[in-house]
């Protein structure tokens, strides 16, 4: 099994802790200037998205997360289960509701994500940044009303609601930006 | 790609000021400025510190200084007097937001003195020094003196010289600490002072730490008056250690004793044994005269005094980018 030494640490490293695929989100390196070194980390834990800090004595080893970023398109969902499929090798993953996560609301078919494998395992889902998905509800405009910013609620084609200009219609096709759940624009 | 410019640019007059200061404030008082080898053919055992090789093309090995300490002592065994030295110096994988591996050290010895003198000395230059830069912050004046026994009882209830590592892991894991890897007692008080008391200290506050646990004198001569204890001391800015010294270990048979105990715990911990310093031992045999000496960081000084958060902020090329 592959393992890192606390002078590996930099953010971003993928380790196994307390059981759990874990990143690295800071490094810090303490030392007392005639005493002991220590490494105090804050990790993300890759599962819960839990972030905790631990500390460790410079020079100790952690077990490396065989932790594996892979683009990946997405089929359909059988209910149950979401498939995806490596296009290189058309290999296909079954992910689960807690691994697919808020990512679920962006899907649609053919798009393409990036799925974490962990042992092989699908871990996490990130949806594209940017996603072109249709209007399927949401109420007429209405001129003049703007004391709210200008916007109302639309329904997306995945179920997903974000707030839109007054200007646009039902059955319209909007850009929105995942990481924030954003609308963009208009396509 | 590491960026090739300079890291450092608005702290660059401020050190070129404090450099200027620092050496003033020492001709003043009459210590002569020495220079001694960067590169030596040996290196202190000191299982805290961890020195950079060095190899000649025709193959000889040697060590960049972790400190001008050796070579000064010997330097003051054959006479010198009062000598302080701008040195730099190198330490093994030292990187972080308050260190790099290269560093300046400004280190002095008096003879005669002792380490509560020195200690008086040391804040005298830091407060002379802090007053006289253009706009420079200046810790709160005088200074707030504990003593290292003091500080663990009355903050975590810990007597450093009879607690066992399990006390301190337990009083760690109250602060909400807990480190992952084997620590004896001497490595979990350093994780206890680096981790949990230091990051309480007053931020404005010079806080001066005497009478380390003699387990950790490394050249400090033990104290009489508190057994078990030496007279070693290191001066905080706040959070932030700035500086180390002893009253000098002058017995060449303790150092002898305290240099095997070294080479054992480097064999505990696994570390290497690098080649010692020779010239160092004899000259202690030859005699160290009664004196203190000081290490102050440099760069961490100017961080504080210009109120840089990282040491990146006053170097202008620091290790990743060297």
């Amino acid at each position: 099994m592959a393992s890192y030494s606390t002078n590996e640490f930099r953010s971003g490293l993928k380790i196994l802790l307390d059981g759990d695929p874990q990143t690295i989100v800071e490094n810090e390196f303490v030392k007392p200037g005639k005493g002991q070194a220590f490494n105090r980390v804050r990790v993300r834990n890759l599962r819960t998205g839990r972030v905790l800090e631990k500390t460790f004595k410079s020079g100790e080893t952690v077990e490396a997360a065989d932790v594996m970023d892979t683009e990946m398109q997405y089929l359909y969902t059988d209910g149950e289960f979401w498939h995806f499929m490596v296009p290189d090798t058309f290999e296909q993953y079954a992910v689960g509701q807690t691994a697919l996560g808020d990512a679920a609301q962006w899907l649609k078919d053919q798009d393409f994500c990036t799925v974490t494998l962990w042992n092989g395992e699908p871990l996490t889902v990130i949806p594209p940044n940017f996603v072109e998905l249709k209007i399927v509800q949401c109420d007429p405009g209405v001129r003049g009303d703007t004391a709210q910013g200008g916007t109302k609620p639309a329904t997306l084609e995945t179920g997903a609601v974000v707030k839109v200009p007054l200007f646009v219609e039902e059955g319209e096709t909007v850009k929105v930006d995942t990481r924030s759940g954003e609308y963009v624009s208009r396509v | 790609m590491a960026d090739w410019r300079p890291s450092a640019a608005p702290a660059r007059p401020h050190r070129a000021r404090l450099n200027a200061l620092l050496r003033e404030f020492m001709a003043d008082r009459g210590l002569l400025e020495v220079e001694t080898p960067v590169l030596s053919r040996g290196a202190p055992l000191d299982p805290g510190v961890e020195s950079w090789r060095a190899q000649a093309p025709d193959g000889a090995a040697g060590y960049l200084q972790t400190s001008p300490e050796y070579p000064m002592k010997r330097l003051l065994a054959a006479g010198a007097g009062d000598i302080y030295q701008l040195a730099r110096v190198f330490r093994g994988e030292e990187q972080g937001p308050r260190h790099n591996p290269e560093f300046s050290l400004l280190e002095w010895y008096r003879l005669g003195f002792d380490d509560r003198r020195l200690a008086d000395e040391l804040v005298a230059l830091v407060q002379t020094v802090a007053a006289r830069g253009p706009d420079w912050f200046r810790p709160r004046p005088g200074v707030r003196r504990v003593r290292y026994a003091d500080l663990f009882l009355d903050a975590l209830g810990l007597d450093p010289l009879r607690c066992s590592a399990r006390d301190c892991a337990a009083v760690a894991e109250g602060a909400g600490l807990s480190i992952a890897g084997d620590l004896d007692r001497d490595g979990w008080l350093d994780a206890l002072m680096a981790l949990v008391l230091a990051p309480g200290f007053e931020p404005d506050r010079l806080i001066l730490v005497q009478d380390y646990p003699e387990s950790q004198a490394v050249l400090a001569r033990a104290s009489n008056e508190h057994p078990g204890y030496a007279l070693r001391f290191e001066l905080y800015w706040g959070d932030m250690e700035l500086a180390n010294g002893f009253h000098e270990l002058t017995d060449p048979g303790v150092f002898a004793a305290r240099r095997e105990l070294d080479i054992e715990r480097r064999r505990r911990n696994g570390q290497e044994i690098p080649a010692a310093d020779g010239l160092f031992a004899q000259a202690m045999h030859a005699g160290l005269p009664d004196c203190a000496g000081v290490a102050l960081g440099v760069d961490r000084l100017l961080m504080r005094l210009i109120g840089a958060e990282r040491i990146d902020g006053v170097i202008d090329f620091p290790w990743g980018r060297a």
